[in-house]
């Protein structure tokens, strides 16, 4: 698993990345009422929004960690925006993304580095 | 609004604050817990459920003093001040000569514990407006009332369906006090100046203590089971459910009290003196009818609207804003209150909120969103 410094978490599985929101993320951002996902097919970029996740207080966007292609969207997070909260580096997932380049996830942090960075904050 | 570089003020409760855990942002130049480590949704329905306590020491407290400060009071409100009988306090805004809202406030006289009115009217206003309020008043009251800001108090509001118990048991002589009364009373091992009422649409009081006993005061609230230190994040989304209006989002000086759905505040011999500012508007879109008016919005489906989303008709037409909104905890939904034409105004019309450039479907419904608890016969 790779983080960046906005706080997403990717995982690849051969040219397929998962991406999520850190558990710090989760936890600072507090309780998960809405998920707006990427669309399927809809082709992102390396720092774009992407999607948004919003909590009681007030609506924060969530940047693709790598480019590609969207090509599945977490349903699950429709009905039950709180699973974020829940299991936000597992079941919390965004969407799935067709990688371009996996040199773009050789580039971002490792757990040990991301804990790094955040005692940085 | 405090420059960047300013060191932010703190609230005698800060440390208390940052002992239990709390995050803490800048709000009103003051350093202030946005939540706790339960979190804001936990929080928001504690409050609901039992009872919530919350630090409002950065709101701005004063006694207006003078020969008649009700009648001079009533030369910036369009309320009925003069006939505000003796322990009750009434909500009122602050005017501009054009009739819109410098803030938003409550004015009372207090009872004292020989059962005698306090002599001066006693002002809360908020923390973001409160250098200009006073600034204000002073001008347009030079002569005629004396104030006396009550810096070296701290404010503390107890709010829920179990903050009456919780309040009765520690100062008994407040079981009798019914929503909108006050009194100053010896209670807590200090002397407080309190009243029943609160911004979160609940039961509950206001605790005004000298600042050196606010720490002891808190604690020996929180003392309580029953009882739960509850943030700003919380404190909107509890005041966003009771449809009640936040100044600097909902109020601005742009806004009439009409417009606002704040008719209640403007008293029928006050109408009829005209005699406040901003009268010949107010009057008139009291005849006439405003051009906008406030409204509360559930969103149906999709996102929560926040400030600042556009508010369509059924074509599509852009006819509003949204003005405050986020998520209910208790409804699990998306309210917002929003200003439209008031052909749009009834409860049932359907329009549309614009999040992120996409239409999502929308009702206004009746406000209050959740009802109010208040206690009005003891």
């Amino acid at each position: 698993m790779r983080f960046t410094k906005d706080h997403e978490w990717v995982v690849l599985n051969g040219d397929v990345a998962t991406i999520g929101i850190s558990a710090h993320a989760a936890e600072q951002l507090g309780d998960v009422v809405f998920v707006e996902t990427p669309e399927v097919g809809k082709a992102v970029k390396a720092g774009d929004a992407f999607a948004v996740v919003e909590s009681v207080k007030a609506a924060s966007d969530v940047y693709a960690p790598i480019s590609g292609e969207v090509v599945e969207a977490n349903g699950v997070l429709g009905d039950a925006p709180e699973t974020v909260n829940a299991d936000p580096e597992a079941g919390g997932w965004f969407a799935k993304v067709k990688v371009a380049d996996a040199s773009e996830y050789e580039a971002l942090m490792d757990r040990d580095a991301y804990e790094a960075f955040l005692a940085t904050q | 609004m405090s420059a960047p570089d300013t060191p932010l003020l703190t609230t005698p409760l800060n440390q208390a604050h940052i002992d239990a855990g709390a995050r803490m942002v800048e709000f009103a130049g003051y350093s202030m817990p946005v939540q706790y480590p339960m979190g804001v949704m936990a929080e928001h329905l504690w409050t609901r459920e039992h009872c919530g306590i919350f630090d409002v020491s950065h709101m701005g407290q004063a006694r207006l003093v003078g020969v008649s400060p009700l009648s001079a009071f009533e030369e910036v409100v369009p309320g009925d001040y003069i006939g505000l009988k003796p322990g009750k306090q009434k909500y009122s805004v602050l005017l501009n000569r054009t009739g819109g809202i410098i803030d938003d406030l409550m004015a009372g006289r207090p009872l004292r514990p020989d059962g005698t009115p306090d002599e001066a009217l006693f002002v809360v206003v908020n923390g973001a407006c409160k250098e200009n309020d006073f600034k204000v008043i002073d001008a347009e009251l030079a002569g005629q009332v004396r104030i006396d800001r009550l810096e070296d108090r701290a404010l503390i509001a107890v709010q829920g369906p179990e903050a009456a118990a919780v309040v009765n048991a520690l100062v008994p002589a407040t079981a009798d006090m019914v929503f909108m009364d006050i009194r100053m009373m010896p209670g807590l091992g200090t002397d407080l100046i309190i009243s029943r009422s609160g911004y979160t649409g609940e039961d509950g009081y206001e605790i005004s203590v000298p600042a050196t006993e606010a720490v002891r005061v808190w604690n020996t609230l929180l003392a309580d089971g029953r009882v739960r230190a509850i943030g700003l994040g919380a404190r909107d989304s509890l005041r966003l459910e009771a449809g009640l209006p936040l100044y600097g989002h909902d109020l601005d000086e742009t806004v009439s009290p009409v417009e606002a759905g704040l008719t209640f505040a403007i008293n029928r011999n006050r109408r009829e003196q005209r005699d406040f500012p901003g009268a010949a508007r107010i009057v008139k879109e009291l005849a006439e009818g405003p051009s906008r008016v406030k409204v509360c919005l559930r969103v149906l489906q999709g996102a929560p609207a926040r400030e600042g989303a556009e508010v369509a008709d059924e074509t599509g037409a852009v006819v509003g804003v949204v003005t405050s909104g986020g998520h209910s905890p208790c409804l699990k939904a998306g309210i917002a209150l929003a200003f439209v034409p008031p052909a749009l105004k009834a409860p049932g019309t359907k329009l549309q909120v614009i999040v992120r450039g996409k239409p999502q479907p929308a009702e206004v419904v009746a406000s209050p969103f959740v009802p109010h608890r208040y206690v009005r016969k003891a």
